[in-house]
């Protein structure tokens, strides 16, 4: 069984965003090769989800959307039971009820996934709402992306949840990108941040290809949510260096862009930063590399081995 | 037992709910304002009013419901749950299903329905039909006081997301509710009145209307049984069937437009189960394909009057079966 890790470290996070980016890899390898409903990865965005999650702690609740592998690996669950989901596998989190787009794992408290963008906005303050008056420890962490912030339903989520002083994280994961829309035929400004301000809620723009950096900035947002009682808004300012849903060829993506951004590929620039500093060699890195390889290898080979779930399974867990 | 209007009884239902269960709480537009008694009593916390955001309210409701509170929304219009379709029909009622039953979604959606205040189309129209269509929910629409109080509990208590339609023209109609605690489960339908040549099913106010009508055809000497649905989701097939096979014919009666309503649904399970004993074909009387009118004129002309169920009735018996005035409408 998986444990939730809140592992700090440099190192432990370097390690965490290879295996997200390995499990992404390995993903859309496999639906190249077999066919099969497509994923929307988070290549490019394992700063921002490592960076955020591991400073969460088991009390804190997650609730996410459509790319939310990252999330789901940064809090611990157990990728084979993720191939399993996305490949709908009985033995997947939602007993392949979910496939890649929704998954949740009340174990590791990641709660309500969904796909229907800024659905997680909606739910966040119910979820947040039953914690302040169960007078449960904790906070919540929504995820969402640039896209949905444009939404009616962010703006009544952050309004409502200010008045009602509810213990959120709104992490905003500007990829740039909202599906095959460029960000910028679509919102006003470059940082979504700058809107919290109307709500009465602090926020903070931070360098989302800079785990430390978000680590650190995730950190004091929460302390100021446990200090004020109030909700607090952080962007991740990143880039969805794959496609939108795999397979995608990215053909509407302006290739300077995308070069530039690859230049800043968190994992590289992590490995290079920790290198510098001194606290890894290459081996190490290489090493790693071995490692997270075969816990994949492993998940991937648990998954392909799960069964499909039994067709008398389509009507059960409708009602409660 | 007391005399009660429906309004009253949607409030001792709450009551006695929160009273009972310290994890219910109310929220909606104007809930704090307009439920002085339960927010004196239960207070800002379970008690609270909402910007006018019918999204976030019931996705509030749906996130709350999954970890651990029983809320009930009241979104005032039916119309207004257009804002609250995707939380109410992709988030409560998918997420348990999809998630393979990690959550439940004990919550309640109070809205408003039906044509008798002149309100027009934007604040009148019967979508229930909707919400019974999509997986997960549960659909509750009462036609008098003692059932609004009894579902109203049994609704809270349910661990799915309901759907509790309050027919606007019957929140002031009293009727007789017990003192003490009365559950009325969900899922199971009532006969109004006993009868045995004709079955007329209904729900909502317009149960009323075919009581009404019940009345004049008795007095034509025919005898009409009166199924009052109660519950449009899950239906209670064994009395519809019950009551199709005692009679033989069916009339079905609701102010919901006809096409894809919820007749269409009982009409289809009579003909699959019990077409043999059924005598003559069976009748849908409803609201028409339109908007609701404002005009009372043209409002009353939306709902079905009980002189039009008397007619479909005598259609469904043979026109000779009529007496007077009656039969003179069928023939014309
Ligand atoms: C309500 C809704 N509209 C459209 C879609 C289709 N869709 C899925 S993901 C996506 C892009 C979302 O962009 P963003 O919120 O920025 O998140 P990102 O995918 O960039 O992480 C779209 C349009 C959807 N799932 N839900």
């Amino acid at each position: 069984m998986s444990q939730i890790i809140q592992d700090s470290r440099a190192v432990s996070m370097l390690e965490c965003m290879m295996l997200i980016r390995a499990y992404e890899e390995k993903i859309t390898a496999l639906q190249a090769a077999a066919g099969g409903a497509g994923t929307c990865t988070s290549v490019g965005q394992e700063a921002s989800a490592v960076g955020v999650v591991r400073a969460l702690s088991t009390d804190d609740r997650i609730l996410t959307n459509h790319r939310s592998a990252g999330h789901l690996l940064a809090r611990g669950a157990d990728p084979g039971r993720l191939f399993a989901e996305v490949m709908g596998r009985s033995t997947g989190y939602c007993k392949g009820k979910s496939g890649s787009l929704h998954i949740s794992a009340k174990e590791l408290g990641v709660l309500l996934t969904s796909t229907i963008v800024g659905g997680e906005l909606s739910l966040a303050t119910g979820v947040a709402l039953s914690m302040s008056m169960l007078k449960q420890p904790g906070i919540v962490a929504c995820f969402f992306g640039d896209g949905a912030a444009c939404e009616g339903i962010f703006h009544e989520s952050l309004n409502l949840a200010s008045v009602w002083k509810l213990p959120i994280l709104y992490v905003c994961e500007n990829n740039q990108w909202q599906a095959y829309v460029h960000r910028k035929e679509t919102m006003i400004g470059d940082h979504v941040s700058a809107w919290a301000k109307n709500y009465g809620m602090e926020s903070r723009t931070v360098d989302g290809n800079d785990v430390e950096a978000v680590h650190a900035a995730t950190r004091e947002a929460i302390a100021r949510i446990h200090e004020t009682g109030k909700p607090y808004l952080l962007e991740t300012y990143t880039y969805r260096l794959r496609g939108h849903f795999e397979p995608d060829d990215q053909a509407y993506v302006a290739a300077d862009e995308l070069a530039q951004w690859r230049e800043r590929d968190p994992i590289a620039q992590m490995q290079q930063k920790l290198i510098a500093r001194g606290e890894i060699s290459p081996s190490d890195i290489a090493q790693m590399e071995a490692r997270v390889a075969k816990t994949i290898a492993q998940a991937a080979e648990f998954a392909l081995n799960s069964p499909f779930p039994a067709a008398s399974e389509l009507t059960t867990d409708v009602y409660a | 037992m007391s005399q009660i209007t429906v309004n009253e009884a949607i409030t001792q239902a709450l009551a006695e709910e929160m009273r009972r269960d310290p994890r219910v709480l109310m929220f909606g537009e104007g809930v704090a304002t307009k439920r002085q008694d339960l927010l004196a009593e239960f207070g800002g916390q379970r008690v609270r009013n909402t910007p006018l955001a019918e999204g976030i309210i019931a996705g509030t409701a749906a996130g709350a419901a999954a970890t651990g509170l029983r809320p009930v929304v009241d979104l005032l219009f039916a119309p207004f749950l257009c804002f609250a379709m995707d939380e109410i029909v992709n988030s409560a009622g998918k997420l348990r299903y999809i998630s393979g039953g990690q959550f439940a979604f004990p919550m309640v959606v109070i809205a408003m329905t039906g044509s008798g205040w002149t309100v027009g189309a934007q604040h009148n129209h019967n979508l229930e039909a909707w919400f019974v269509h999509s997986p997960g929910l549960k659909v509750v629409m009462p036609s008098n006081a003692a059932d609004f109080k009894g579902l109203l509990k049994s609704a809270i208590r349910d661990d799915n997301p309901v759907l509790f339609f309050v027919d606007m023209a019957l929140g002031h109609v009293p009727g007789e509710v017990q003192d003490d605690e009365q559950l009325v489960p969900l899922g199971r339908a009532a006969i109004a009145r006993e009868g045995k040549d004709v079955t007329i099913i209904s729900y909502a106010k317009m149960v009323n209307t075919c009581l009404e009508a019940a009345e004049q055809l008795a007095e034509q000497g025919i005898s009409a049984e009166v199924i009052d649905l109660r519950s449009l989701k899950p239906l209670d097939e064994e009395a519809i069937l019950r009551s199709a096979r005692k009679t033989g014919r069916v009339l079905i009666v609701h102010e919901a437009s006809r096409m894809c309503g919820v007749g269409a649904e009982v009409s289809a399970i009579i003909t699959e189960h019990a077409f043999d004993a059924l005598k003559a074909p069976i009748i849908r009387l409803t609201g028409p394909d339109a908007p609701a009118p404002s005009s009372y004129m043209l409002e009353q002309a939306f709902m079905p009057q009980p002189d039009a169920v008397v007619v479909s009735v005598a259609k469904l018996m043979g026109p000779i079966a009529l007496r007077g005035h009656a039969r003179e409408a069928v023939n014309a």
